[in-house]
């Protein structure tokens, strides 16, 4: 099978020093791989880098099949991107967002309340202006983008940020499921050890490169669930 | 694009309408100004008869500004903007549907603005479709060309002193096609007034195709 993320010799520029200087990276379909890295080692341009929108510089990028360097708006319209900054529109409900949402992305926007209530935004939460939402709501609503717009690729930076115990592990079942439909999760985060809990590989990045690559402990945690008891592939 | 352009249009005309900057600082700033010109005029009613439709496009020109200056804040954020491009709209829809926002409220905007200076200047249109196809047209060529220079330097730190910077000068034949135009609608100089128009049907169908096209790599960009 075609890996879904594949670089190698990536190199990408902020201004005119190389925030990337040749990544290798391969993540196959319904791998969950996780970035770790200390601040500026490269781990959100890489997000951005796989998402189409930084640039690649130089060296070979291919995402769900498409150069990044050819037709990056190919890439942009198939994968699902959680920023730091949720995309979200303050003076505009949660549920006029994930319409907002879906709408550009070319969906039907059943999906709207079903994705809603999978994240815990429920109520008269659904009306309220995202404004007035607490940070962690607004990162389930955020989240409700994706769940609803069920992406091939899921880009996730720094997800855990900000996430009280309860999104946390609501954090871990959607990627699960998300896999368990079968995307791809990449996600940066801080915390080596919940990142290596919740990845099958855990790469960690220095200086713009990739300094290591080590297995994570998803596979194994899922394995001794039981046999029956997993979904992933 | 049609269709994305209806979406983004939609969306922006949304967030004014509950966010009121629209209605409480744009408006008030250009009925603001059309009075301060009045005061500077002193109030001999000719010369403020003479000079009213200067005026009254000088404050729509201002009020480009401002509107344009909101319409980019609303994708200030790097979320937000990320949102945009990872979203799949097509530019061009994104450049229509923001144009199509902006020339909403300027449409609103100079509807107040005619009901103002009809009382502070004591002047009427005679000829109100010349009037009404010069607002149209100049509407077009102030939206197009104000969302276009609003994307160039939309990601630039210093962009709220930029835009006006950009912006005024480009949009000075808007001003003054637009001004000679509705003279000739107030005075009822019918053939006057509609060789103004010729100045600004190309403007806006100009600014209008440029902008279909470069939006996308002005995105990228910016």
């Amino acid at each position: 099978m075609d890996p879904v993320v594949f670089l190698q010799g990536a190199v990408a520029l902020t201004g005119r020093f190389p925030a990337l200087s040749g990544v290798d990276l391969s993540v196959g379909p319904g791998e969950v791989v996780s970035v770790a890295g200390a601040n500026g080692a490269g781990k959100t341009t890489l997000l951005r880098v796989c998402a189409g929108l930084v640039p690649v510089a130089s060296g070979e990028a291919v995402v769900l099949g498409y150069d990044l360097r050819l037709d990056p708006a190919a890439v942009r319209r198939r994968v699902g991107l959680l920023g730091h900054a949720p995309s979200l529109y303050d003076e505009l409900t949660a549920t006029e967002n994930v319409r907002f949402a879906l709408r550009a992305a070319g969906h039907d926007t059943e999906r709207v309340g079903p994705a809603l209530a999978r994240v815990g935004i429920t109520g008269r939460l659904t009306k309220t202006v995202v404004g007035g939402l607490s940070a962690g709501q607004r990162r389930r609503v955020a989240l409700s983008v994706l769940v609803a717009r069920a992406p091939e690729l899921w880009l996730l930076d720094e997800p855990h940020a900000g996430l009280d115990a309860g999104a946390r592990t609501l954090l871990s079942e959607l990627v699960t499921e998300a896999v368990r439909d079968g995307a791809s999760v990449v996600f940066s985060s801080h915390e080596s050890d919940v990142a290596a809990a919740m990845s099958d590989r855990l790469v960690t990045m220095s200086g713009g490169r990739v300094a290591d690559v080590t297995a994570g402990g998803r596979r194994a945690k899922l394995s001794s669930v039981g046999e029956g008891g997993s979904h992933v592939a | 694009m049609w269709r994305d352009a209806l979406l983004v249009a939609g969306k922006d005309l949304r967030i004014e309408l509950r966010s009121r900057v629209a209605l409480w600082q744009v408006l008030p700033v250009a009925v603001l100004s059309l009075v301060l010109y009045a005061f500077a005029l002193g109030p001999v009613r000719q010369t403020l008869a003479s000079a009213a439709p200067g005026l009254f496009w000088l404050a729509v020109l201002f009020s480009t500004v401002l509107a344009t200056q909101r319409s980019f804040a609303i994708e200030a954020g790097e979320g937000t903007r990320d949102g945009l491009r990872v979203s799949g709209i097509d530019p061009a829809g994104v450049f229509l549907g923001k144009a199509a926002a902006v020339a909403a409220e300027l449409a609103v905007l100079q509807v107040v603005l005619w009901g103002a200076m009809t009382l502070l200047f004591g002047v009427h249109v005679r000829v109100v479709w010349l009037a009404l196809v010069a607002s149209f047209l100049a509407t077009i060529g102030l939206a197009t060309a104000g969302t276009l220079y609003g994307a160039l330097s939309a990601g630039l730190r210093v962009r709220e002193t930029l835009l006006p910077l950009l912006v005024l000068p480009v949009l000075a034949p808007v001003l003054l096609a637009a001004s000679r135009a509705w003279s000739g609608a107030l005075t009822g100089s019918v053939s006057s007034g509609l060789s103004w128009l010729r100045v600004l049907g190309p403007f806006a169908v100009v600014y209008l195709v440029i902008g279909i096209v470069l939006y996308g790599p002005l995105l990228e960009t910016a």
